[in-house]
């Protein structure tokens, strides 16, 4: 048996090897683009990340005082409005999937997605000519009231542009994409398992704890891990809502509150110059690398449940 | 239009596994020659390496020679494509181009390969490769339709209008009506009884009858076991296979005692 | 003595349907939600006629509704047993979930429409800001830039991320295949203001720091873009059946050619809409070209000299720096506002129509 048979390849005709090449060449664009924002963002940052207070005027000492309260800032506004969105985009889903009547149910899931398809500077608009003016009343409640609770201490913000506020957008602006997911993961839920448990006796909710969300378990944190990595990221909703003075504090409800990364950005980059400019790239890159740590997370959990889910 | 088909010594393999072994036959001229054997044991694949279709699925390969009218398929120089014009094929499932009428079905061969043709000749080629399929008088008044509009069995028959209006010299059929209704099963097979006045005539077929009913010759696939690849086991003019098989594993499949 | 208890079929109903027994009647959550809204409508009317302040509607009906959540589980409880209880509270709780859902988007529709209008006049629609402190001005300038920048990231975008979703689905095998579908995964995660920040970068390492244009603002665009056509488009050509593309490969067609002249056109419809839809997500955004394109007043054609408004920007600088009078200055953000979102509507609704009307029919 000779091995050299085995060699055979297809003659190429040239219209083939040139789509196929720019096929492959386009392919490669992405690798070079993305290689492209690591590497300048990378080459802009780098003299930042030593600058002191004298090159880089924004700097209140170094690099790292100055972007330290800014990640805080990010993961806390990200961490409240994902403790907002989950839930409810859990409920929606679940509504939508199981409890909405069938014809409903497409149209219903249209209308969340018309949420995603507002921009953000008009969510952010939204929010301080609406939202902040209209939870302003709750929030002094809570203060007068609550007060003797930690993430509700006083003095009351007199706007309502509060880091609560800007969550409460931020969780109204991951709600579609995570509704989304829960959504399409709880619909394909073997009907076997659902009709087993309601043969039981089940009612619907222990039908849905039973069957379905151990079923979309995995699904329902994939959909968290990216609408934490929206949340993250996203800029003009958070700058224009918030009011923010840049300190380190849980509180939720004062008018002390911290900044986040990208809205940061957003409000210094127009007026910044020299050095300054490179630190907000310096703090961009530190975005990225944070939310590409956060998406490699939600994919790995995605490409696992692929693996174990006996449903496909 | 119609050639000799010498296949010697053909092994096939998807990526390490070898699905057919040791192939060596002769398919005469203006014949029909029906592969028979039990599912999975390689007549598909066999069929498919007679016009280079089988690298269409990533990671198959083939050792040793086919040889139509003298030249190797598989010489290092040999442009698949070309092969493919000279050998046409018809698939399981009837699969019209959605996206195109009746007319530009058939006319899917010239007019995808960027050739200009003029009206004249390409309203000429229409209707003779429609009549061909024996489909011309079904559908002569809309031909401006999608094919996907037409029945299972029109379907097919415009995919074999469509495979005909390239001219091969051979034509491969992958068992061409299994997803059909008796009547448009004998109507596929008055037209393969019509088509091998002028063409070759390979088919894959599950069926015995229709093996017997259209066939000249017949080749017998058949596989040791589950993993084991597949084997010509015997291949004799068509009534012999079904009346005097030589070998007792043939005499046992064509009387329907496994498979 | 165990019959005793059975009614009649005969004598009519004496008693109800025994498995109806136990259960609340169907008006019941009704009745309580109505009743919860009640109660807390007469608490907040005391409070209203105490402060003297006007009457909170929007108050009374969500305190009434979160009455509601205990009440019938409670309700449900005594009647029906702790199992049917926790069904109808979960019942009550995920309803309320989509209403919840419902408020922002309602708010935000009459807000952005009522507030919007009273600029939404021609002169808005045909002239720029030069020249114009207080009231009047338009943001022409900022519709022509969108529609270039956007226009100019679509050109960049729709060729390399189709071309990729084709090398991906056609010829794409091991590892170069696998590092680009993951690589697209990374770019879909690329926060908005990282992509503007890398515009920028790129565009400042060869034009000097300070650097504002507008298809650097078109770059960022792309680099946010491609990775959705990519998605989109790599969905829509696998959806393709093989089986067309060994008919053609059967009649001796070149590859190439099948995927121009059969497998686009029949994928065609998905592709588009997954273009408009990717359209539809970058033209709404404000931080990149914020960064990238910077703000003007004043009109500019030319996508490779000096900066170049857009609609989210124009929002948002008409809202940060206001002048005198204020009201004008938010009057022109809500007007653009209110343009953005019936570009976005229109863009969604064009593109969900192409998906139902030119998807081809394989009809078997």
């Amino acid at each position: 048996m000779s091995t050299a048979t085995a060699a055979i390849k297809a003659k190429q005709r040239p219209g083939d090897r040139v789509f196929s090449g720019s096929a492959v060449f386009a392919g490669s664009m992405i690798l070079v683009t993305l290689a492209a924002v690591a590497l300048f963002l990378i080459v802009q940052s780098l003299p930042a990340l030593v600058a002191t207070t004298e090159e880089a005027s924004i700097l209140p000492t170094n690099f790292w005082a100055y972007v330290g309260p800014l990640i805080f800032g990010t993961i806390w506004a990200a961490a409240l409005a994902l403790l907002m969105a989950v839930p409810v985009s859990i409920g929606i889903a679940l509504f939508i999937s199981h409890y909405a009547p069938r014809r409903l149910a497409s149209m219903l899931g249209y209308i969340v997605d018309l949420l995603a398809a507002v921009p953000s500077v008009v969510f952010g608009l939204w929010g301080i000519g609406v939202l902040a003016p209209a939870v302003q009343p709750a929030y002094t409640w809570l203060v007068d009231n609550l007060g003797w609770f930690p993430l509700f201490a006083g003095p009351v913000s007199g706007t309502g542009r509060t880091i609560l506020t800007a969550a409460i957008v931020l969780a109204v602006m991951v709600l579609p994409i995570m509704t989304a997911i829960s959504r399409e993961v709880f619909l394909q839920t073997p009907v076997l398992h659902e009709e087993a448990a309601l043969a039981l006796g089940a009612t619907r909710w222990e039908m849905i704890r039973t069957a379905v969300l151990p079923f979309g378990r995995s699904g329902i944190i994939s959909a968290a891990v990216l609408g934490l990595g929206r949340a993250l990221g996203e800029t003009m909703a958070v700058a224009m809502v918030l009011s923010a003075t840049g300190a380190v504090t849980l509180e939720l409800l004062t008018s002390v509150n911290p900044s986040t990364i990208a809205a940061n950005i957003a409000l210094s980059f127009p007026e910044a110059y020299g050095m300054n400019v490179n630190v907000l790239i310096a703090t961009g890159l530190i975005l990225f690398i944070v939310t590409f740590a956060v998406n490699a997370f939600a994919r790995w959990i995605v490409s696992r449940r692929k693996e174990f889910s006996g449903a496909n | 239009m119609s050639k000799r088909i010498e296949v010697r010594d053909l092994n096939v393999y998807y990526s390490k596994f070898r699905a057919v072994e040791g192939v060596t036959l002769e398919i005469e001229p203006r014949s029909v020659t029906a592969f028979i054997g039990p599912s999975g044991c390689g007549k598909s694949t066999f069929l498919r390496t007679l016009n280079r279709m089988h690298e269409v699925i990533p990671g198959a390969r083939v050792e040793g020679e086919v040889l139509i009218d003298g030249n190797n398929l598989y010489d290092p120089d040999v442009d698949p494509v070309l092969v493919r014009r000279q050998v046409g094929m018809v698939f399981q499932r009837p699969n019209p181009f959605p996206t195109m009428s009746i007319r530009d079905n058939v006319l899917a061969g010239v007019k995808l390969n960027n050739k200009r043709i003029s009206k004249a000749e390409a309203d000429d080629l229409v209707e003779r490769s429609l009549g061909g399929a024996n489909l011309w008088n079904e559908v002569k008044d809309r031909l401006d339709r999608p094919g996907s509009g037409l029945s299972g069995g029109q379907q097919q028959r415009l995919c074999i209008a469509r495979a005909i209006a390239v001219s091969p010299e051979v034509i491969l059929m992958d068992e061409p009506c299994s997803a059909l209704d008796p009547i448009s099963t004998l109507a596929i097979e008055d037209l393969i009884e019509e088509l091998k006045l002028q063409y070759t005539i390979v088919i894959v077929t599950h069926n015995m009858q229709q093996a017997s009913r259209v066939s000249d010759r017949t080749a017998f696939f058949n596989i040791a076991g589950t993993g084991q690849p597949g084997k010509l086991i015997e291949y004799d003019d068509t009534t012999t296979i079904f009346s005097n098989p030589s070998v007792k594993a043939t005499e046992d499949y064509v009387s329907g005692r496994f498979g | 003595m165990t019959t005793t208890t059975r009614a009649d079929p005969n004598t009519g109903s004496p008693i109800a349907n025994s498995l109806t027994a136990g259960r609340l009647p169907t008006s019941a959550p009704w009745t309580i939600l109505g009743a919860a809204i009640a109660i807390a409508a007469a608490v907040f009317g005391v409070v209203a006629i105490g402060s003297g302040e006007g009457f909170n509607w929007g108050g009374a009906l969500l305190v009434g509704a979160l009455l509601y959540i205990p009440s019938i589980w409670l309700f449900s409880t005594l009647v029906e047993g702790e199992r049917r209880a926790m069904d109808r509270l979960v019942t009550a709780l995920v309803s309320g979930a989509f209403l919840l859902a419902m408020i922002p988007l309602i708010s935000l529709t009459i807000t952005v429409v009522t507030f919007g209008l009273s600029r939404f006049d021609p002169e808005f629609f045909s002239f720029s800001m030069r020249n114009v402190t207080g009231e009047g001005g338009g943001a022409l300038h900022a519709i022509i830039g969108t529609l270039l920048m956007t226009g100019a990231a679509a050109i960049i975008s729709i060729p390399i991320g189709l071309m990729t979703s084709i090398y991906l689905v056609e010829y794409g095998r091991g590892r170069l295949a696998q590092g680009i579908t993951f690589l697209v995964d990374v770019m879909t995660g690329i926060p908005s203001i990282v992509a503007g920040l890398f515009a920028y970068a790129l565009f400042a390492i060869f034009l000097g720091p300070g650097v504002r244009l507008g298809i650097a603002g078109a770059v960022a665009l792309a680099v946010l873009m491609i990775p959705v056509v990519v998605r989109s488009s790599e969905e829509m050509l696998r959806l393709v059946p093989n089986e067309l593309r060994e008919a053609a490969f059967a009649l001796g067609v070149p590859k190439w050619l099948t995927i121009v002249k059969v497998v686009l056109p029949t994928s065609i419809a998905g592709i588009t809409t997954g273009i408009m839809l990717s359209i539809a997500r970058v033209i709404g955004e404000t931080a990149p070209l914020l960064i990238a394109a910077g703000f003007t007043a004043s009109m500019n054609y030319s996508l490779f000299e000096g900066r170049m408004q857009s609609l989210p920007v124009f929002v948002y600088t008409q809202y940060a720096n206001q002048g005198n009078p204020p009201e004008a200055y938010i009057d022109r953000a809500w007007a653009a506002a209110l343009t953005l979102i019936l570009i976005v509507m229109a863009l969604n609704l064009i593109a969900r129509l192409v998906a139902r009307f030119f998807a081809p029919k394989f009809g078997r």
